[in-house]
Order: C-alpha cells, then structure tokens, then sequence
C-alpha cells in the first residue's frame, strides 16, 4: 500500500460519518423540519450497533440494529414536534441530550470490550491493483453505502415526483397542505430517514472507525453533519464535497503535524472547520440560488386547519 | 447569655441529629472531569473509589459527579458535595485548582484533594502522579525494539505533563539508541476516538513502528493492532484491545492514596501536604511486560526496579535542550518545581512545541 493511497483509505473512513448523517438530516431539513438531535440519534446508532455486534458476534446484525435505534430514537422526536408541535430546537437539542445520557447508561457493561469489526470488501484481483484498487475496492460496506446514498438523495430529490412534493412541504407547508399533500405524514417519514441515517453513522464509527465503545464517542460529529447541511446550502454533492474536504484536512492536517513542520498545533486543529466553511460559503456565495435551496418553512410549525 | 444558650441548642441538636444521619460513615465525594466510562484517566480514579470502598466498607460512603467542566460549574459541583456532608473530597482535574480553593475556604472543616495541581491551604492537599517514570522505561523498550528508529506519540494538549512524558520518553530511548526520533501529532483533546485514531494511522503511514499515547481512548492500540506494529498503552492496561500489540502500559492507580487520605481522615491524622509520587509509591504501576523477547524484558524490569528504589531519575544530566543549550550538566537532577513546569523539548524530538 502506498503512502498516497493509505491516506485516501483514512479521509474516507473519516468523511463516511459525516456525509452519512449530514444526507439524512439534509432530507429531514428539507422537508421543513430541523432536527438538532443528529449527534443524540447517531451515539444511539454507536451503541446499538456495538451491542447487538457483541452479542451475535454480526457487524451486519449491528449495523442493521443502529439504524433501527436511530430511526425508533427519531420517532420519538417526530411524535413530538409533529404531532405535540413542540418546539423543534429544544426538542432536538433535549435528543441529543438524553441520546448522550441514554447511550451512556446502556453502553456501560461495554466499556473496555474490544468490538467486532467490520471487514473491508476484497476481490481477488481487483483490490491488488495498484494504487487504486484499496480505494476503489478494499473498502468497508458502509463506505459504497454512503456512495450509493448520496447518489440516491440526489436523484430522489431532484429527480422524482415523491422528492419535489417533499421540497414543497418544505418550502410552503401551506400550500402544500391545499393542495392535499400529506405535510405531517411526509415529515414524519423525512424525521425517521434522518434518524435511520444517524443511526447508520454512528454505527460506521463503533463498527468501522475505532471497533469499541466508550461514553461519547461521537465527539460532536453530529454538530459537523449538521454545519454541513447548511454551509452545503440544502444540496446532496456539496455535502459530500463538504464531507470529504473535511476528512482531507483534518487527515492532512495530522501528516502535516507528523511531518513536523512547526505551525502550531492548535491552528491545525482548526483548520478543518476553517478550509470547509470557506470553501462552502464561497462555492455558495450566488445569493439568489441559496435562497432558492433554503427550505422556506425550515423550523416552523405546521398545525393543519381541519 | 443568649448567644450562649443558641450555641448549645444548635451544639445538642447536632449531637443528636449528627450520628442518627451520618451513621459515623465518613462521606467522601469525587469530581469527575470525564465518564468514569472512559476507559483512562477518570476510569482509573474510579477504580480508586471502588477499591476505596471495598477497603474501608462500612466507614465510608461515597459518591461522584461526573463530566464537571472545569470552570465555574466547577466550583459550584465541589460546594454541592460539601453541602451535602461530605467530609473529604478529591478534585481530579488540574483545571478544578482554583474552584477547589475558594470552596475549601466557605468549609474549613472539610478536607480537599487536588489532582495534578500546585495551591495548597490548611484544608487543601494537592496530589500528583510522576507518570514520566513509566515513560522512560517505555522509551527504553521502544528504543530496543523498533526497526526504524522511530516511534509516534500522540498528545493531547502542550501541558507540562505531557511534556515531561515526552522527554522522558526520548530520554529513556536515548539510552539505547542515541539516534532514536519521535514524531509527534497534538489532538489537541483529551478525548476523541475516530482522531486519535486518525492521528495514530497518519503516524504509521509516516514510518514509525511503535505508537503511544497521551490521551485517553484505546482508538490508538486498535489501529496499532490492526497494522501490526507494537504500541503502549495509556491510564489503563489495554491489553484487551492488543493482545499482540501491546508491550506494556502506565497504570495510574490511586486506590492506595485515596485508601490512605481517608484513613487519615477517620484517624484524625489528616494534615495538608503537596505529593508527587511515583513507582516507588505505588502510584505508577506497569502493565505486564508482552509482545518482547527476554532480553529487553529484563532491561525494562531493570530500569523499572532503578527508577523504583530511586537509582535512576530521568530528568538526570547530561541533558540538552531542543535549540542545543545545556538544560543540566552531568549528574545535576531537575528539580520537582522545574518537572512540574516543563515547557520545552530535549535534544532529540522531532517536532516544534507548540506554545
């Protein structure tokens, strides 16, 4: 394996979280709902992934498991907001909250247990190509999903009949409610998308990134997936892109260290968070196509008039 | 005459409602920076409270507040458990310093423990760990065996103890392999799986073959295992997320102190002091020596009894600075007030400290 192509493996693994979350909370957002419980539902995902991993000895199982805990711990914030019409921030910030709190207490027997990793694909042949073949080849399963789901967000919403009414009930819940559009149906479905894909995040990090658990081990990854969204201005490949510059200077940024080039660590430690914010603000600096991409009734209320 | 009379009423009322309530257990609380979920630094001083409780049984109670941030919240944590009865409480965060001090000043008859920090008072004690005891013996083990000559150190923040822990390091394998490097990468946290794990990859990827750590995850030991180069572990034995990888590990064990700071309370022996206490004490322990042939085995044992009955201290001249001055001469030892404050590199270590 060559240094370059050891490098690619490890901005993957590191950007895979984050694009995953980020498509799911970029459907639920533009469905007009903001969740913030996306770092509460992915810890959940972790643990669930790396418990159901332990006791059937499955990463699949556990992958499977996560994204059913991310989706069921969504609903919970679904059944809130939409049907008690609670308020969307401090019901998303309480998941993320209890999610922390909830995660701890489950996980505690699971601290200090080595987990079950997920294998990374192999196909005789075309693995061992050089230079490309790891990258292209020899990835973890959650990898190609994560490939495969942005493509699919993207095609859904831009492409199909189902993802421009869900892009209505974003923009104007009212109008999209005349017109006999199931707004709180849509977004239910959208909330419990968003939490499957948290789930699925969260369990690429406890079955895939580092195979264990400890309290917390999301370390505000949520919160990147969420900036992500917005300085993405709403679309799908901006977000992988996002995601992907992401793991790239925050992996460049350790060589860099590594290296021993003598800029002080604690710049580069924020360097990552200050190259994806630059990059994405300029890339969506035209005013009028960010308007256009925001969802008009993010965050709001919808109470239907009967 | 008056004042007189309350004093005695308050006086017999305590008499009374003192033992009914505390049943002369002595209540001890703990302030926890992270989850004792952790599996390092808090974890390890939990560990010290079971062991505290298992020792003492009956005669204690203890409880803990964990992921206190270090601040304001802080001191209204340690006011919450004095408040609550406790008469003895260990602060295990060097950032808990001076919320700790100003609490202990409303309570002069509570007993305070300060981890890692310097401000003593009449009812404040400090104690503290020389964990770069165990890091020369490590850097002694490294030097031995890597191929390339190189090892990785992840570090968590540019503070003096893990500085001291990376001097004493380069040091102990200095004495092996005067041409010994190490990389270093600042997480620049003390907690972060997926980047310390990050870090130790892009470590590997750079050539070196022995990894350790100063911050808390075992990520660091996984991705070690997983490329099949050797590593130490960290706070705790992680040989359970190594098997073949781990060669040893700095095990902070602070159930005998706390075990004996609480005795002293229930003696009345309690008095303020200001500890720095290593292998020899007990605080320090290694992990079991592994994954290394014989020979290196016993030279790790060797310099481990040295450093132990006092032989050995690593912080002993000749040593240069990074920049090439003299920082001892031969046979000076640096003082506990200079170990305590270290802000710079030895000769040796390839990276630029940031400040």
């Amino acid at each position: 394996m060559t240094m370059f192509e050891a490098i690619l493996l490890t901005v993957a693994t590191a950007a895979t979280p984050l694009l995953i979350a980020a498509l799911g909370e970029l459907v639920v957002e533009r469905s007009g709902v903001l969740n913030l419980g996306v770092e509460g539902m992915m810890v959940m995902g972790a643990v669930t992934g790396f418990a159901v991993a332990q006791y059937t000895g499955s990463a699949w199982l556990g992958m499977f498991a996560a994204i059913l805990a991310g989706a069921a711990f969504s609903l919970l914030f679904g059944f809130l907001t939409l049907t008690l019409i609670t308020n969307q921030v401090a019901t998303g910030l309480a998941l993320t909250l209890l999610g922390l709190g909830a995660s701890a207490m489950i996980g505690e027997s699971f601290v200090g247990l080595p987990g079950v990793r997920m294998d990374s694909l192999y196909i005789r042949g075309l693995t061992d190509i050089p230079y490309v073949g790891r990258v292209l080849f020899g990835q973890d399963p959650i990898f190609y999903i994560s490939i495969l789901l942005t493509i699919g967000v993207a095609w859904f919403l831009f492409r199909t009949r189902a993802g421009l009414t869900l892009r209505a009930v974003g923009d104007n819940h009212t109008s999209a409610h005349a017109l006999g559009v199931p707004v709180v149906r849509i977004r239910y479905l959208a909330v419990i998308f968003g939490g499957a894909c948290a789930g699925l995040a969260g369990a690429q990090l406890s079955l895939v990134y580092v195979p264990q658990w400890v309290e917390n081990m999301t370390s505000g990854r949520g919160w990147i997936a969420l900036a992500l969204v917005v300085f993405a201005s709403w679309r799908p490949w901006r977000i992988l892109a996002g995601a992907y510059l992401f793991g790239a200077v925050t992996i460049g940024q350790l060589h860099a260290q590594a290296l021993g080039i003598g800029v002080p660590s604690q710049l580069m430690s924020s360097l990552p968070y200050l190259a994806t914010i630059i990059v994405l603000v300029l890339i969506s600096r035209n005013k009028r196509l960010t308007l256009m991409n925001t969802p008009t009734s993010l965050g709001k209320p919808f109470v239907p008039d009967r | 005459m008056k004042k007189l009379i309350m004093a005695l009423t308050v006086a017999a009322s305590f008499a009374v409602a003192g033992p009914a309530l505390a049943a002369d257990k002595l209540k001890i609380g703990f302030i926890y920076i992270g989850p004792p979920g952790d599996f390092g630094w808090t974890y390890q001083h939990d560990q010290g409270r079971k062991q505290l409780e298992k020792e003492l049984g009956d005669k204690v109670e203890t409880t803990f507040l964990e992921n206190v941030p270090e601040g304001a919240d802080a001191e209204r944590s340690i006011e919450r458990l004095a408040r609550a009865g406790n008469k003895l409480i260990f602060t295990t965060s060097f950032g808990y310093m001076d919320a700790t001090v100003k609490v202990a000043q409303k309570f002069p008859d509570v007993k305070f423990e300060h981890a890692t920090g310097y401000k003593t008072a009449e009812n404040v004690s400090v104690y503290n760990s020389r964990f770069y005891e165990g890091r020369y013996v490590q850097g002694v083990i490294a030097a031995k065996m890597s191929k390339t000559g190189v090892a990785g150190y992840i570090g968590s923040f540019p503070i003096p103890e893990v500085v001291q822990g990376i001097n004493s390091f380069i040091l102990g394998a200095q004495t092996v392999n005067p041409n010994f490097k190490i990389k270093v990468i600042w997480a620049n946290s003390w907690f972060d799986p997926a980047k310390e794990a990050d870090a130790a990859k892009a470590l590997i990827d750079q050539g070196v073959d022995i990894i350790t750590q100063h911050t808390d995850s075992t990520a660091a030991m996984q991705v070690a295992a997983e490329r099949k180069i050797k590593a130490f572990g960290q706070a705790s034995d992680m040989i359970k997320f190594g098997p073949e990888t781990q060669m040893t590990s700095i095990v902070d064990n602070w159930g005998p102190y706390y075990i004996e700071r609480a005795k002293a309370v229930l003696d009345g022996t309690w008095k303020s002091h200001n500890v720095f206490e290593g292998m020899k004490e007990g605080l320090v322990v290694m992990a079991p020596y592994t994954n290394m042939p014989d020979d290196v085995k016993k030279l790790a044992e060797e310099t481990q009894a040295k450093i132990t009955s006092g032989e050995l201290k690593p912080f002993t001249g000749p040593i240069k600075k990074q920049d090439g001055s003299e920082w001892l001469k031969a046979g000076e030892t640096a003082d506990d007030k200079t170990i305590l404050s270290m802000n710079f590199y030895v000769a040796g270590v390839d990276d630029k400290l940031p400040k």
